[in-house]
């Protein structure tokens, strides 16, 4: 009889996470991962700061925090003493796609055997609802109130498509964690991702299009329901670069 | 015990493999260069890591990443790069990392220029991160006191878990001498790394997290508390001084690093003229050597501070003075370095240099 259980590459922590945001799910998939390729003893995690700063209390693995953006480069001063261990990141889009590009590309280039999970959910979540570098034209953010204007703010930054340029990068796929169907796919990314790591084939990047109901002011069904018909049409799915093939 | 003719800069790299560090991550600038240079052909060859980063931001980083795992991790850069820095010092202490930062200063403010300087003394003994932190800072005079201090401040970091800062100037990076890369040093006994994150197999019931976070501000304050007592730990035990020439003089001067160097030619030049002059060379710039003053003799009738600033160490001269003497400043800036000459003559015309 198949029964549910929780994974053990989480810990038993509550997260501090708002109802209906998919970090949690997106924390499931990297602890199922870590467990299914028996990769928790030996792995080493890098929470960046935003709304996953806690992560390093949900990952049943060693951890650290890194300042804000750096997490690419705190994982390759971990990488390259410790370079059998499995190490990752986990950084939303205002970390990763703003503050931290300079740090996340160059790890890119530098082909650190490094897995990046990205969470792209358009938004600045711990702080209140800012625009990210991912917030879309015409969206309405604390920060851009009458929606964001790309003659003064920008358009969003598509970090998939810019990372598949990279020759340091293995693997880089776009993903949304939006239905059943969509998590299987997710899962397989992330899989693939590590599984390049340990294969020393280079740096790994899976961007997850994902929800933030309270900041979007949606319903978290309306939320998944955005991901599929808005925010796709700016990031479309897809592996972008996968030097197997 | 043989001596080798080194370049201060060459020094700093070849000591660093000595006290056995496991990662240097760093960015170019001048005038420290040489130390990356040397170390990315040193490091791969003793197999151990060296990374040119993409800014001095990542390197600092990087440098907390491989702290972070129990390795001795080195970074070096200069007075900008070291501006830059300041974020990942403060999360280092924070977190109560080890590691070994090296400040080669030059001119500034901004751009500055790449001559010689002490200007970043507040930099490093201040310092312009975020929190309640301390850097343990020590200064050099001479380049095989620098091999030393490489090597002690490694150890010196492990024991108080916090950054040592070895703060150097482009003259002690750029000038050679005459060294023993291997002369006796403070060797010290370190604890063992159980934080260092290297996966639970290796501390099985335990994860080990590396951060600085804290939310509750009941239980930051609880961690402040204890990066207090620590740091009143290392003001005890590693305060660095010397003395010198102290025992009947009327006139100190106080100076650290390359100044004190030159002061030490100016205290010559006055004895032959009948001066009673002697200096107190702070070694330790945090923890400062206040007490040094009160070791004073009662011969003492009044202290001259030189630096190659506009006067940063005055300030800390000025608590360990505690209005017991008159005080008078002779400085240098924007890379100009002081003769002896110059110092023996603000001696001489004490009362024009007297700090206000």
């Amino acid at each position: 009889m198949i029964k549910y259980e929780k994974t053990k590459g989480l810990t038993d922590k509550l997260t501090h996470y708002c109802p209906g945001c998919t970090h949690g799910i997106i924390h499931k998939v990297v602890g199922e991962v870590l467990e299914e390729l028996n990769l928790m003893d030996t792995a080493i995690g890098v929470a960046s700061v935003g709304c996953s700063v806690f992560s390093y209390e949900y990952f049943n693995c060693d951890m650290q925090q890194a300042p804000h953006g750096r997490a690419c480069a705190t994982a390759t001063g971990i990488k390259r003493v410790m370079p059998d261990n499995p190490v990752f990141t986990y950084q939303g889009d205002g970390d990763l796609a703003s503050i931290g590009i300079a740090e996340t590309i160059h790890a890119a280039n530098r082909g650190e055997n490094i897995t990046v999970i990205f969470v792209n959910n358009a938004i600045y979540g711990m702080t209140g609802g800012q625009m990210a570098p991912t917030t879309l034209p015409g969206q309405k953010t604390t920060t851009s109130q009458s929606g964001r204007n790309p003659a003064l703010q920008g358009n969003p930054i598509l970090i998939s498509e810019i990372f598949s340029q990279i020759k340091g990068a293995a693997y880089v796929e776009r993903v949304m964690m939006t239905s059943p169907q969509n998590y299987r796919k997710v899962k397989a990314a992330v899989k693939k991702a590590f599984t390049y790591q340990m294969e020393k084939r280079g740096f790994t990047i899976v961007e997850i299009l994902s929800t933030c109901p309270v900041n979007w002011g949606m319903e978290p069904i309306d939320a998944m329901k955005w991901v599929e018909s808005d925010m796709v049409k700016y990031f479309p799915l897809g592996v972008y670069k996968d030097v197997a093939k | 015990m043989s001596k080798q003719l080194l370049k201060g800069n060459h020094a700093i790299a070849l000591a660093a493999i000595k006290a056995g560090v496991d990662a240097y991550f760093g960015y170019p600038i001048t005038p420290q260069n040489e130390v990356p240079e040397y170390l990315s052909k040193l490091l791969p060859e003793h197999g151990k890591a060296f990374v040119q980063a993409e800014s001095e931001i990542a390197a600092i980083n990087m440098v907390y990443g491989a702290a972070g795992c129990g390795k001795r991790a080195m970074t070096s850069s200069s007075s900008v790069g070291i501006a830059l820095k300041q974020e990942g010092i403060s999360y280092l202490c924070g977190s109560e990392l080890p590691c070994l930062i090296v400040s080669v200063m030059r001119a500034g403010p901004g751009l500055g220029g790449i001559q010689p300087s002490q200007a970043d003394y507040y930099q490093a003994t201040r310092g312009g991160g975020n929190g309640d932190y301390h850097v343990i800072v020590f200064a050099p005079e001479s380049i095989q006191e620098m091999i030393n201090l490489v090597k002690e401040g490694f150890d010196i970091a492990d024991i108080y878990r916090n950054p040592v800062m070895i703060l150097a100037d482009g003259l002690i990076g750029q000038m050679m001498e005459a060294v023993d890369i291997d002369a006796p040093y403070n060797k010290r006994d370190v604890p063992p790394k159980d934080f260092g994150t290297t996966g639970l197999k290796n501390h099985v019931g335990r994860r080990n997290n590396i951060n600085s976070l804290y939310l509750d501000a009941a239980s930051l304050e609880v961690h402040n508390r204890d990066l207090e007592a620590k740091y009143q730990r290392v003001k005890d035990n590693e305060t660095k001084y010397e003395m010198i020439q102290t025992d009947d003089a009327e006139i100190v001067i106080v100076a650290y690093g390359s100044v004190a160097r030159i002061a030490r030619s100016a205290i010559e030049s006055l004895r032959k003229l009948g001066i009673k002059i002697g200096m107190i060379r702070p070694i330790s710039l945090w923890p400062f050597p206040y007490k040094a003053f009160d070791e004073l003799k009662p011969s003492v009738k009044r202290i001259l501070v030189s630096e190659m600033s506009l006067g940063q160490m005055l300030d800390d001269v000025k608590i360990g003075v505690k209005g017991r003497w008159p005080i008078a400043f002779y400085g240098r800036t924007g890379g100009m370095v002081p003769d002896p000459e110059e110092i023996h003559n603000a001696v001489i015309n004490y009362e024009r240099w007297t700090v206000k």
